[in-house]
């Protein structure tokens, strides 16, 4: 073998490679686009349940303690600092769960002009926010797989984008709304 | 909402994903929204408005059946043009895991994307072996919806990550209101079995060996059969007494198969594996008919474990023989058991399915039309979210150059 066939070889194989790299960082702006993504469709549900929440509790459809209970869970949600966030959020879904998982309760506000509308509102806001906190996560999931790489950590493919984490929160939604969906 | 519908199995061949997606796109259609569905086919193929076809499918085995497919180049080349063309809100690929179009829509799109898992694979080594390939296309996939338990679970253990469970949908109302077909349910009893009779998976053998038995204890009881296949090769070694209970169909058209369903008084789905589903079930309970089907997951989630219909020992003839014989005694735990399915069968109704997988659709490329059109569901206090979703989208756009160093564009602006 000459030294020509050799660095031939050489740049046949510094040209793959790089080609692997750019392949792998597109991969992976592309997980981070996607993460980015559905933390926010995740943020706009989380964000449309509250105030269906807080529509529903100054609605007078229930009675005032619930209310009140509602409307404090509703308001925290919203207000919560990033770092409270699941935990306000698991809130909200035990006092949507508490309000409404009691007997009749359902059947009541039915009965109310515009109770229906909030009712079925509230339905699709949970079922929601089940779908996009699943797609966020398992967003997170490839990306983190991702960023484990061996080639990923040694070249700095990530950037500076921050390592993604998963929402974990309590989003049963009340066992009664099945049937309004 | 433009919705491009990936089905990557062929469209002349009936089968559970052509029929979902059929059904889905008119579901779309009807709720005001337009889907196109890409399929394998020929230019010239008598096919519906929507339908665009790929190209000619190759026959070839995958997961235990053969399927029809498109690969290659040309079918990528009209995949991408398809895409082009077509400007959609959402892709919808189906199957994507199974080499095909699907997977050659995902490769090629860079939009909003869902894919929903249909069948159940046990883990092989061609799997195992095809992952790198398979996960990058895959992670494009924003969100992922299952259509049954045992299709999330082979995708959980194949793939990683979670899906969302939607069921297979069916029409309830065009099965509940068709007509009989003439002369059927015989008064003497009527047993139902549908589906490709030469298929080992479908267990038609398990109910061919169980027939004696059942004529011995309920004479003149007669049997309808409907599918394709090669009726003296499923018939073999059957003495002509119980050959001559048995009627062949053939292969049916839709009407025909609602109608079908209508002229039985049980309808047995002896499948021995393979299923997902199970929307044949769903078909025959939507239709009133009390159903008895082998005991495998599916079915058994399908059926409520046993409350929405019979269920027997899978692939036991004997068992399947007397739980037969006992439902074509018994009219009133027959009675019982329809009830029970049209009650269970309301879950997969396609308008609540339809409104669910529009749902998801919405999730995904949502924000990005409400702020286009503020669309009134989406509006109700959460413009300032989806304000703070577009600068976010913008910023991700520029991560890629903040990774070499460079000021990002987002950095630029006052």
């Amino acid at each position: 073998m000459t030294v020509g066939d050799a660095s031939i070889w050489i740049s046949v194989a510094i040209l793959l490679a790089a080609v692997y790299l750019w392949l792998t960082a597109n991969r992976l702006d592309r997980l981070h686009a996607r993460v980015e993504g559905s933390r926010s469709a995740l943020d706009a549900q989380l964000v449309r349940r509250s105030s269906v929440a807080l529509e529903l509790a100054t609605s007078q459809l229930l009675d005032p303690a619930t209310s009140l209970l509602l409307a404090e869970a509703a308001h925290e949600a919203r207000d919560a600092p990033e770092d409270e966030r699941e935990l306000a959020e698991s809130s909200l879904s035990r006092a949507l769960r508490a309000a409404l998982e009691e007997p009749g309760q359902l059947d009541e506000i039915d009965a109310t002009t515009g109770g229906p509308e909030l009712i079925k509102d509230l339905a699709a806001a949970s079922r929601r926010v089940v779908m996009a906190r699943r797609f966020h996560n398992d967003a997170v999931t490839a990306t983190r797989a991702v960023r484990r790489k061996r080639v990923v950590r040694w070249f700095g493919l990530s950037g500076r984008a921050p390592l993604p984490t998963s929402f974990e929160m309590d989003d049963e939604p009340p066992k009664s709304l099945g049937a309004a969906l | 909402m433009r919705v491009g519908l990936v089905c990557p199995y062929s469209w002349e061949h009936p089968g559970g994903v052509q029929a979902h997606v059929r059904d889905l796109a008119e579901m779309l259609i009807a709720l005001g929204h337009e889907p196109s569905v890409l399929t394998p086919g020929d230019d010239d193929a008598n096919l519906p408005a929507y339908v665009v076809p790929a190209g000619r499918a190759v026959p070839v085995r995958y997961n235990g059946s053969v399927a029809r497919l498109n690969f290659g180049l040309i079918s990528a080349t009209r995949v991408r043009r398809w895409l082009r063309d077509g400007a959609f809100d959402v892709l919808h690929v189906h199957e994507p895991a199974a080499p095909g179009l699907s997977m050659l829509a995902l490769w090629a799109a860079d939009g909003p994307a869902v894919a929903t898992f249909h069948s159940s694979i046990t883990r092989s080594r061609a799997m195992a072996a095809a992952y790198p390939i398979l996960q990058p296309i895959i992670e494009k996939v924003s969100a992922r919806i299952a259509v049954s338990e045992a299709a999330r679970r082979t995708l959980v253990e194949h793939l990683g990550g979670d899906a969302i469970l939607i069921p297979n949908g069916v029409a309830v109302s065009r099965f509940a209101s068709a007509e009989p077909l003439p002369g059927w349910p015989d008064p003497a009893g009527t047993l139902g079995f549908l589906g490709r009779f030469d298929e080992s998976r479908k267990g038609f053998a398990v109910l061919r060996d169980a027939l004696a038995p059942i004529l011995t204890a309920h004479p003149g009881t007669r049997i309808l059969v409907a599918g394709p296949g090669d009726a003296e090769e499923a018939l073999d070694g059957v003495p002509p007494a119980v050959r001559d209970q048995i009627t062949m169909l053939g292969m049916v058209s839709d009407v025909d198969k609602a109608r079908m369903l209508r002229s039985v008084d049980v309808y047995v789905a002896p499948n021995t594996g393979g299923e997902s589903f199970g929307i044949i079930l769903t078909e025959a309970m939507a239709a009133g008919t009390p159903v008895l089907a082998s005991d495998i997951d599916a079915f058994a989630r399908v059926l409520d474990d046993g409350k929405a219909g019979a269920l027997f020992p899978n692939g036991d003839s004997a068992a399947l023989a007397a739980e037969a014989i006992a439902l074509l005694h018994d009219n009133d735990r027959r009675d019982r058991l329809a009830e029970a399915a049209r009650e269970a069968v309301r879950q997969y109704d396609w308008e609540t399915v339809a409104a669910d997988i529009v749902a998801v659709y919405e999730t995904v490329a949502g924000q990005r039309l409400n702020a286009a059109n503020g669309d009134a569901q989406g509006a109700r206090g959460s413009s300032s979210a989806a304000a703070r979703s577009v600068t976010e989208v913008g910023a991700v756009r520029d991560s890629r150059w903040r990774r070499f160093g460079l000021p990002s564009l987002g950095d630029r602006r006052p």
